[in-house]
């Protein structure tokens, strides 16, 4: 076993330590409840940020930038602008109406049924959606710390399921994380995400700091060696914006096809985040309003900062090592193995490979390597447990409990018969996921995957029943079910349709767009408009207009709120 | 918390809240609330701020890939040695999003809680 492996599962191993005891101790304490209820704001802001940023971030930016220069900044620059939305908009309603879910919410107002399922349904798209990316991350690692691991399971993995053969990397870990995660060892707690956000902060500074000191500080050095990276296709430096997207190669609807690509994106980045259930979750564990918009506003700097940092992670990658040098296994001076091919996912360890070698010798890369590798594979595992926690919950608790038990077969559900639901959802939407990350390839960039369809489906589907349950008073179950099936499926249907992340492209795709949000979350408003206009015609749901002055008082000022009940 | 176990248990399904009667008491009192003085200043006070806010980052934010798109050579300007227009204004996002932050956070301690806190009091004498 290399040293890398052995110190890579050295520091998973005590990371693991590490949040299973802090879970424990608060899980076994008197105060757990009440702790519950009095989440400080920055620990609940340092919990968002760790539920927020996955391997899209910490993997999936650096490599955009690393591959594309300037346009991959684009990513952070939207992920962390989303937050004034998630601010202005919706965390103190969300915290001043909700209970546990996203559908708690609109089943204040709506008819409940229907809507909860239909809130499931999404909230199990969306984190399907999200889930794919991270098993491509983790698997990423994994094919870097055990580069020969694809070609000696190939033979077991050469059968297809519906036409796509498992990705052998993917398939094994993603196996592992969700057997830990639904064996109930990983928690979801606030502790698990703080600790994970404080060494993905850490990961991320210390990264930053020795690309900086290679060049002695020097900030204006750095931009000359950036710029003196050239893109093979444009020919543009790394500096400019339009390498990821070239301008003035097409046009879609009369406008420069790059132009529409780039803003539908912007469209998923900043409305996406407000509509992701395992973030929206996160405001239901604080006392009040004024604590959730506190813990949004240590959220905005830490991930801010987080996302400022990407300059020199994936600028440093590009400057440093290139990209046709950042694949599975390197040889002598930092060149690629041959016969393999870039994976833009690796950019992150390769740097911290070239950096540690750089500085601190053979053995020092391979250790930086191997922290770095753990903290990625540390916040993925975090993401996927809390995610996993937003689709069992939305599923066992929306749907299982709230339709099937109450309204269809009547009886009482025990604990054991719901824990059971929650995880047979979780198992199922982790085998999709992993499924789902071979069918879209291992070279995906997660990044942009992450913001592609998770975001497009959380912006188009559950942003339009949030807002108009919250704002509009003639917004009706109709338009609910409408925006939250509508959107969901219209996402999925059109990012089908697209060309795909992985190269060579589709030549001519029936959908020619990339991010499909410029198209989908207009779609999700208007159906979502339209349906509640086609209720109010049927007269199929007049208390939810009567219902809407009580979630007007209490969204604006917290009337009634309940006393947080999800622990923390 | 574990998988599943993240609701408090449920012995039975838990009953949907009961929506009332269309003229039950209950509406007459959020109706009459959202009615007050102090309700409808808050309301008004949060979107003066939210709204203009809210149309401003939107208008800052996609200026970014539109001017980017529209007018790539003026972006591509460098401005200090390599330092492009492009990526100072992107950074300028950064600054953009916390200063909005912080305007709002202080608006909010300032005017929104001390209006919600009226209405609160007022909910919990005038049932």
């Amino acid at each position: 076993m290399s040293i890398t492996l052995t110190l890579f599962l050295i520091v998973v191993g005590i990371t693991l330590v590490i949040t299973f005891w802090a879970a424990r101790r608060s899980n076994t304490t008197v105060q757990f409840w009440a702790a519950g209820r009095s989440i400080k704001g920055w620990q609940n802001g340092l919990a968002i940020a760790g539920d927020y940023m996955s391997a899209a971030s910490f993997l999936g930016i650096a490599g955009l930038i690393a591959f594309n220069g300037y346009d991959g900044f684009m990513y952070s620059v939207g992920w962390l602008v989303a937050y004034l939305t998630v601010l202005f908009l919706i965390a103190e309603p969300m915290r001043n109406t909700g209970k546990y879910t996203m559908a708690d919410v609109l089943a204040y107002r709506m008819s409940p049924v229907p809507v909860r399922s239909a809130a499931a349904f999404s909230t199990v798209a969306v984190s399907a959606a999200y889930m794919m990316a991270q098993m491509i991350g983790a698997g990423s690692l994994i094919k870097i710390l055990l580069p020969d691991l694809d070609k000696n399971l190939r033979p077991y993995f050469d059968w297809a399921i519906f036409g796509t053969k498992l990705d052998p990397s993917i398939a094994l870990v993603g196996l592992m994380m969700m057997i830990y995660v639904i064996a109930g060892g990983m928690v979801a707690t606030t502790w698990v995400q703080i600790v994970k956000a404080v060494l993905l902060m850490g990961g991320a500074i210390l990264l930053s700091l020795l690309v900086l000191l290679y060049f002695n500080f020097n900030f204006l050095a750095f931009f000359d060696k950036i710029y003196s990276v050239k893109d093979s296709v444009t020919k543009l430096p790394f500096t400019s914006p339009g390498i990821l997207y070239p301008y003035g190669k097409a046009t879609i609807w009369g406008v420069d096809k790059a132009l529409v690509e780039n803003v539908s994106l912007g469209l998923a980045l900043i409305l996406g985040t407000a509509g992701l259930p395992h973030i929206l979750m996160r405001f239901f564990t604080v006392p009040n309003a004024k604590a959730a918009r506190s813990s949004v506003a240590w959220a905005m700097g830490l991930i801010g900062s987080f996302y400022v940092m990407t300059t020199f992670l994936g600028f440093g990658a590009a400057a440093l090592i290139g990209k046709a040098n950042i694949c599975a296994k390197v040889v002598t001076g930092f060149k690629c193995a041959p016969g393999l091919k870039p994976n833009n996912n690796m950019s992150m360890p390769r740097l911290a490979d070239f950096l540690g070698t750089h500085f601190f010798g053979t053995t020092g890369g391979e250790f930086l390597l191997a922290f770095i590798a753990a903290v990625a594979f540390a916040t993925i595992l975090a993401v996927v447990a809390g995610l996993t926690l937003a689709a069992s919950s939305a599923f066992s608790h929306d749907f299982y409990v709230g339709v099937v038990r109450t309204h269809m077969l009547h009886g009482t559900v025990s604990e054991r018969e719901q824990v059971l639901v929650a995880r047979i959802t979780a198992a199922l939407v982790g085998l999709l996921s992993i499924w789902l990350a071979a069918r879209v390839g291992a070279t995906a960039n997660v990044a942009a995957l992450v913001a592609g369809v998770a975001f497009v489906i959380a912006a188009s589907a559950n942003l339009p029943a949030i807002l108009f349950t919250l704002f509009w008073k003639r917004f009706n179950t109709w338009g609910a079910v409408a925006s939250l099936v509508g959107g969901t499926v219209v996402t999925i249907w059109l990012v089908a349709l697209g060309p795909g992340w992985t190269l060579p492209a589709v030549a001519h795709p029936a959908f020619p767009l990339q991010n499909v949000g410029i198209v989908a979350i207009p779609v999700g408003f208007v159906l979502a408009i339209v349906g509640t206009f086609i209720g109010d015609l049927a007269k199929a749901d007049r208390l939810a207009e009567l219902k809407f002055h009580e979630i007007d008082v209490r969204a604006q000022t917290g009337v009634g709120a309940e006393a947080s009940p999800v622990p923390a | 918390m574990e998988i599943g176990k993240s609701l408090p248990a449920q012995g039975a399904p838990p009953k949907e809240p009961a929506r009332p009667e269309p003229v039950g008491s209950d509406v007459v009192h959020w109706e009459g609330l959202e009615e007050t003085d102090e309700f409808r200043k808050l309301v008004n006070a949060r979107w003066r701020f939210v709204a203009p806010a809210t149309v401003f980052f939107l208008a800052y934010y996609f200026a970014l890939p539109l001017s980017n798109g529209l007018f790539p050579n003026v972006m591509r300007t460098e401005i200090i040695g390599h330092i492009n227009l492009a990526y100072i204004f992107a950074l300028s996002q950064f600054v953009m999003a916390w200063l909005l932050a912080y305007f709002y956070i202080r608006q909010a301690g300032r005017v929104f809680d001390p209006l919600a806190e009226a209405v609160r009091r007022r909910a919990g004498k005038g049932r």
